[in-house]
């Protein structure tokens, strides 16, 4: 037998994009990208904002219908099959998803409900990763008076939950000290090395993507500019770090992003609770 | 089941979790029973009509569920925006359980807020017609808290932002609430006022209130129930038919 012979379906693709593209109205978010993500890769989106990195992770997570090309999530459509597709990430937002009127345990509980966890095996998960990432001791109060960082630590405990073989990280580590952001990444490789799980993350932190993507994709208005290992595209441009490569792509200008109706509304929430 | 269930523990629990909500949303239909109970019973008792108090205690007991029910609804807005939502919308699970989830728990909801009103108007003096007509009342209860909570759950789905919220309030719920003779009886009213107390579904439930609280009916009973029966229906199935449509 050979020694890589471990078989095709072990290194199969988990996500593949094609001439994928999304318009809002006459703005074109994401322009004609094509894509491929084998299992146990993880890969980095790297943009400047409004770039479309969100744009196709909510494509890929069925959040959004693609203006047209095609989408395969291990193999399926998310299109016509959403739900088979939904069960197979996990996934933390850019932005707040947690209920906030409930504990950081009923949102555990909760997510392990709609992701029909087996009840057996459910609160010794929630427990687990409660403990893994510092909230067992304040399981019982309520999300709203929990700081930033660990509104962050309790979304990604909870995309865990369910033990996806695809997690998707959009700008995971926002806000977040340090500390939690190495124990994050620590975990993302743990689990990527010990259970083979394709991770897709966007971030504007490009020490973080040099420290544990396998691929850097850089995407910018709506395209993809360049793609290949760290190593690869600091060689391609002559860098020295990651961030001076994506400067040379990307450019120096600063971009504008509007804000959307419910960002406006979310500013205003936050101002409300000071 | 467990995905239905899961959705309307959270309603519940969020409800028992803000008592502010819960004694505010019996300030203003108790401000309409002790105000117009009290200011305008003498002279519809001068009228031979009776006890107006006794009278629009069923219309008060729907205005609670309407706007009890339409509210928990349109909080689907307030979870789009602040983020709850996508959870569920990721979720691999059927969006028709819990969008149905929801809309049952905004009903529970409606429904102890209607029974927490009609405990305020006895203690006010309200006597009811006959205690044997009591189940008959708790039907049409949850039938309108079922109705307006689709209602509200069809319009936070069809809408992305609270921006149209005053307008629902303005245009929508005040009148679903003040043509429904939830106020004044249905009998001999102009024609035009007549033709839209009959377009609205909240006068077939103050009807039926009406008919097991005070002992009186204008529609029929059979005609109340099938009507609002057929609404919740045609509700719950447009606003199942929104929230599975919802891209964010």
């Amino acid at each position: 037998m050979l020694p890589n012979d471990d078989g095709s379906a072990d290194n199969r693709r988990m996500i593949r994009a094609r001439n994928l593209t999304r318009n809002f109205g006459a703005v074109a978010a994401v322009r004609d990208i094509s894509f491929e993500i084998k299992r146990g890769e993880i890969v980095a989106f790297l943009g400047p904002n409004g770039a479309g990195k969100t744009t196709t992770i909510k494509m890929l997570t069925t959040l959004l219908k693609p203006t047209s090309g095609q989408i395969e999530v291990d193999g399926l459509d998310p299109a016509s099959q959403p739900n088979e597709v939904r069960k197979r990430f996990g996934i933390v937002f850019q932005d707040p998803s947690l209920d906030e009127e409930l504990t950081a345990q009923e949102n555990m509980e909760m997510h392990g409900a709609l992701y029909q966890v087996p009840r057996q095996v459910r609160a010794g998960r929630v427990e687990k990763l409660l403990r893994l990432f510092e909230l067992w001791e304040r399981r019982r109060e309520p999300v709203k008076r929990f700081s930033g960082g660990m509104r962050r630590r309790l979304e990604i405990a909870r995309s865990l939950l369910h033990t996806p073989p695809i997690l998707f990280l959009d700008e995971p580590t926002l806000g977040l000290d340090p500390q939690t952001r190495n124990q994050l990444w620590l975990q993302v490789k743990k689990l990527n090395e010990e259970e083979r799980v394709t991770v897709f993350l966007t971030t504007h932190n490009m020490e973080e993507a040099e420290r544990v993507a396998h691929r850097v994709v850089i995407i910018d208005a709506g395209r993809i500019i360049a793609q290949g290992s760290p190593r690869e595209l600091k060689a391609q441009t002559g860098s020295a770090t990651l961030e001076q490569a994506f400067l040379a792509l990307t450019g120096t200008t600063i971009r504008e992003e509007e804000a959307s109706a419910a960002d406006q509304l979310r500013r205003m929430a936050k101002a409300w609770r000071r | 089941m467990n995905v239905i269930y899961i959705m309307w523990l959270r309603q519940l629990k969020r409800y028992v979790r803000s008592r502010a909500r819960v004694v505010g949303s019996l300030a203003q239909p108790l401000l309409y029973l002790l105000a117009m109970g009290y200011g305008l019973g003498p002279i519809f008792q001068r009228a031979g009509m009776g006890s107006y108090r006794d009278f629009i205690t069923p219309g008060l007991i729907a205005m609670t569920l309407l706007f009890t029910s339409v509210f928990s609804g349109i909080e689907l807005i307030m979870d789009r925006q602040f983020g709850f939502l996508k959870e569920t919308l990721v979720a691999p699970v059927p969006r028709l359980w819990i969008i149905l989830g929801r809309i049952l728990g905004g009903a529970t909801i409606a429904f102890i807020q209607g029974l927490i009103f009609l405990c305020v108007c006895l203690a006010a003096g309200f006597r009811w017609d006959s205690l044997g007509a009591l189940p008959v009342a708790f039907l049409f209860m949850a039938l309108i808290g079922i109705v307006f909570s689709a209602l509200g759950s069809a319009i936070g789905s069809a809408l992305s932002d609270a921006q149209g919220f005053q307008f629902i309030i303005g245009f929508l719920i005040m009148p679903l609430f003040f043509l429904s003779g939830a106020m004044y009886p249905l009998d001999n009213l102009p024609k035009a006022l007549a033709l839209f107390t009959r377009l609205d579904p909240l006068s077939y439930g103050v009807d039926g209130l009406r008919y097991s609280l005070n002992g009186v009916v204008h529609f029929g009973l059979a005609t109340d129930f099938i009507v609002l029966a057929a609404v919740a229906a045609l509700l719950l199935a447009l606003s199942s038919y929104l929230f599975s449509r919802i891209q964010v």
